[in-house]
């Protein structure tokens, strides 16, 4: 085990993966000699050449296009998007290509070697332009897979798993825990699964669901809750698509109640999605309508940020809502 | 039908352009003095000094905004340092009510045009007086009475949009045009082939100006493209294209003064790519000793935009050494005392979360914000930016 923070975990698995598979490829704006705005690809141009690991022209939609095609190809390309907010652009491309390759052409062709890492969220003054949480527009989108971890082992656990997936999947990255995550990460190579959520504490009064940064988030509110003597069972949803039905199902049916989070806006986010799904399957078991804690209806905000956001004190306030109601 | 009015050859000939090599406008020298052959363009005394003072205006506030953001009074900065000449010597070239897109580093287009250092501060610190009410971050500068449209983070859109707006100019009929700014790297977005093919179909009044600095973030320019810059591109939508020197402040204006007559008079779109060099790191979050060299950025020091127009206008005793220096303390003096006085400034009000979303707010958000000042009156020390706007009353 060595301490890592989450850039180091996913440096680390971006060089597992290239030194287990020659056909893995990394690329995107800035990350050739540079490693990346924030770092993420350092070094790996130096280890594994220009070939490998480059600078692309600054074209998002280019980017996701070439990876399909690589992908197409047989390779595995590990394509960076620089923001989350910078990836529409590349929005045909990643809907009507590479979530589609496989359907339309009859599994002749498909381009499941393809991984969009980028990073996401709020939390670091970044504005309309560098804060967005775009995962729902994705998600919305059949063959895809969108995976969002928590902290460095997850990050680094659930990118190699990410990366060897035979589905493209768009991997958002916190970019708000890149350097505060830190911990322990196991030094060699392993996989976590894609298409399951964790349960991280088991409780009896109260389901409280959320994902990557979120979580960080769930916990403050959780311990607040737990000190007035709410019990609450917190699970981390990890891959929005497609998403574990059955252990968020089970959580509520035991507790009765369910809290979601997310940064995004309320409306048309996946907090949505999840309600609906669970309101079917646990309709008699619910003891109060199922909160939605997220960010308003608003694009993202500067200097008002922390009242836009659905911080632990919004997310604890919703838990007691939710239990006394 | 076939629109191609090329003649037939029998046997394959591939040509990849390099004959048509595009060259460089010049005009001055480093040293104040022109180029044999040159002739400056008609730029009297006051208008000489308008345009210098624009450029140190946006040299002070960078130097002292940069340092601002390193002693953590700001979030966030973003120099045009190298580059004063080809934004302002382009800007000048323009009629004031000509309509100005930028990127993101062309405040000295702003200074030019008349925006003030509290107008900027307010900007940059998203108080209570920016016109943009705090919901971006710093630089992203907006002015509806100078004809400057509101920059937005994502590179190249504005590309497009200005071809759109400069269509409706010529639609309107009185004489305008659109200029609107990019760098090299944002050339490469499908939004610039967007732009400029529609601008060149249907005959808009816009100038492309193209802020070759060298560098995007970190990816030099010949990782960018491997043609001979962005120039020849020009070609392809059968558009008028220069290149010129961007740290030459008459190339400059010359070139946008005949370019923006052509756009007016003749309703023919121009693409000028200027050459020039991002002497700063391409933010405060950026550090360029990890992709070049200090010797590469010493060899384009030596070409600084702002020291060669200070010769040029001593050359011609509009200017002296005296009042250079009266120039300088008086704008680092107002930057500072404006500093302080703008980062004292309130936020803007928490309504202005959710107003301009629509024109008016949807009674979905507005239940949402209800909600929201509800939870700030129950936690007042956790939101000390608002909540004294949700004091009293439920």
């Amino acid at each position: 085990m060595a301490k890592m923070n989450m850039l180091q975990a996913i440096n680390n698995a971006l060089d597992l993966a290239m030194a287990a598979n020659d056909k893995v490829l990394c690329f995107g704006e800035d990350v050739g000699i540079f490693g990346g705005v924030f770092r993420a690809t350092s070094n790996l141009q130096q280890k594994y050449g220009k070939g490998r690991c480059f600078n692309t022209p600054l074209v998002e939609q280019g980017i996701i296009g070439f990876a399909n095609g690589l992908a197409a190809q047989g390779s595995f390309p590990v394509a960076e998007i620089q923001f989350a907010d910078y990836i529409f652009p590349a929005f045909d491309q990643i809907v009507n290509e590479s979530a589609k390759f496989r359907y339309r052409s009859g599994n002749l062709f498909n381009v499941g070697n393809m991984t969009i890492r980028t990073p996401y969220g709020g939390g670091i003054a970044g504005g309309l332009y560098h804060s967005q949480s775009p995962e729902a527009y994705f998600a919305h989108t059949p063959g895809l897979k969108i995976v969002v971890p928590r902290n460095p082992h997850q990050a680094k656990g659930l990118l190699l798993a990410s990366i060897n997936d035979p589905n493209p999947t768009l991997f958002f990255e916190p970019k708000r825990l890149y350097r505060a995550s830190v911990g322990e990460v196991p030094e060699g190579e392993y996989q976590l699964p894609l298409g399951e959520a964790e349960v991280l504490k088991e409780g009896t009064d109260v389901t409280v669901l959320g994902w990557g940064a979120q979580m960080e988030v769930i916990d403050k509110a959780v311990e607040m809750a737990e000190k007035e003597g709410f019990s609450c069972e917190v699970i981390d949803l990890r891959t929005i698509l497609p998403w574990d039905v059955e252990t968020v199902a089970e959580s509520v049916l035991k507790t009765g109640r369910l809290v979601i989070t997310h940064e995004a806006p309320l409306t048309g986010g996946f907090a949505g999605e999840i309600a609906a799904t669970i309101q079917e399957r646990c309709f008699l078991y619910l003891e109060s309508p199922i909160a939605r804690v997220t960010g308003m209806d608003t694009p993202f905000p500067l200097v008002l940020e922390k009242e836009h956001f659905p911080n632990h004190l919004k997310v604890y306030e919703a838990i007691r809502e939710s239990v006394e109601f | 039908m076939t629109t191609t009015k090329s003649k037939t050859v029998y046997t394959p000939v591939f040509t990849d352009g390099a004959e048509y090599r595009i060259p460089t406008f010049k005009l001055l020298k480093q040293d104040g003095s022109l180029y044999k052959g040159g002739k400056a363009p008609d730029i009297d005394k006051e208008k000489a000094l308008r345009i210098y003072h624009a450029m140190v205006t946006t040299r002070v506030l960078d130097e002292r905004m940069l340092g601002a953001q390193r002693q953590g009074r700001l979030s966030f900065y973003m120099q045009c340092t190298g580059e004063e000449a080809s934004v302002i010597g382009s800007t000048a070239a323009l009629d004031d009510a000509d309509m100005i897109m930028g990127q993101y580093r062309e405040q000295g287009a702003l200074a030019y045009r008349g925006f003030t250092i509290d107008e900027f501060m307010n900007q940059l610190f998203g108080n209570e007086k920016d016109y943009g009410k705090g919901r971006q971050m710093p630089v992203h500068y907006g002015s509806s009475k100078l004809n400057y449209m509101t920059i937005s983070s994502p590179l190249a859109t504005q590309i497009p949009q200005a071809t759109g707006y400069a269509y409706g100019q010529k639609m309107a009929g009185e004489g305008h045009c659109t200029i609107v700014y990019f760098g090299e790297g944002a050339a490469s977005e499908g939004d610039f082939h967007a732009g400029l093919n529609m601008a060149a179909v249907h005959r808009v009044p816009a100038i492309f100006f193209c802020r070759n600095n060298g560098y995007a973030i970190s990816t030099p320019a010949d990782e960018q493209f491997a043609a001979d810059g962005i120039a020849p591109r020009g070609y392809g939508y059968k558009m008028d294209t220069i290149r010129v020197d961007g740290n030459d402040i008459l190339a400059v204006y010359q070139a946008t003064e005949a370019a923006r007559k052509l756009a007016v008079e003749e309703n023919r779109p121009v693409l000028i790519e200027a050459m020039s060099y991002r002497l700063a790191a391409h933010s405060s979050s950026d550090d360029p000793s990890g992709y070049r060299s200090k010797d590469e950025e010493a060899v384009w020091r030596e070409k600084d935009p702002i020291l060669r127009m200070q010769n040029w206008i001593t050359k011609k005793k509009w200017w002296s050494e005296g009042e250079e220096k009266e120039l300088q303390e008086r704008l680092r003096r107002e930057v500072l005392e404006t500093m302080k006085r703008a980062q004292k400034l309130p936020p803007p009000p928490l309504e202005t979360l959710v107003t301009d979303v629509y024109d008016e707010v949807p009674p979905l958000l507005n239940a949402q914000f209800e909600k929201l000042k509800a939870h700030i009156r129950k936690y007042p020390d956790e939101y000390p930016k608002s909540a004294i706007h949700v004091q009293g009353g439920a």
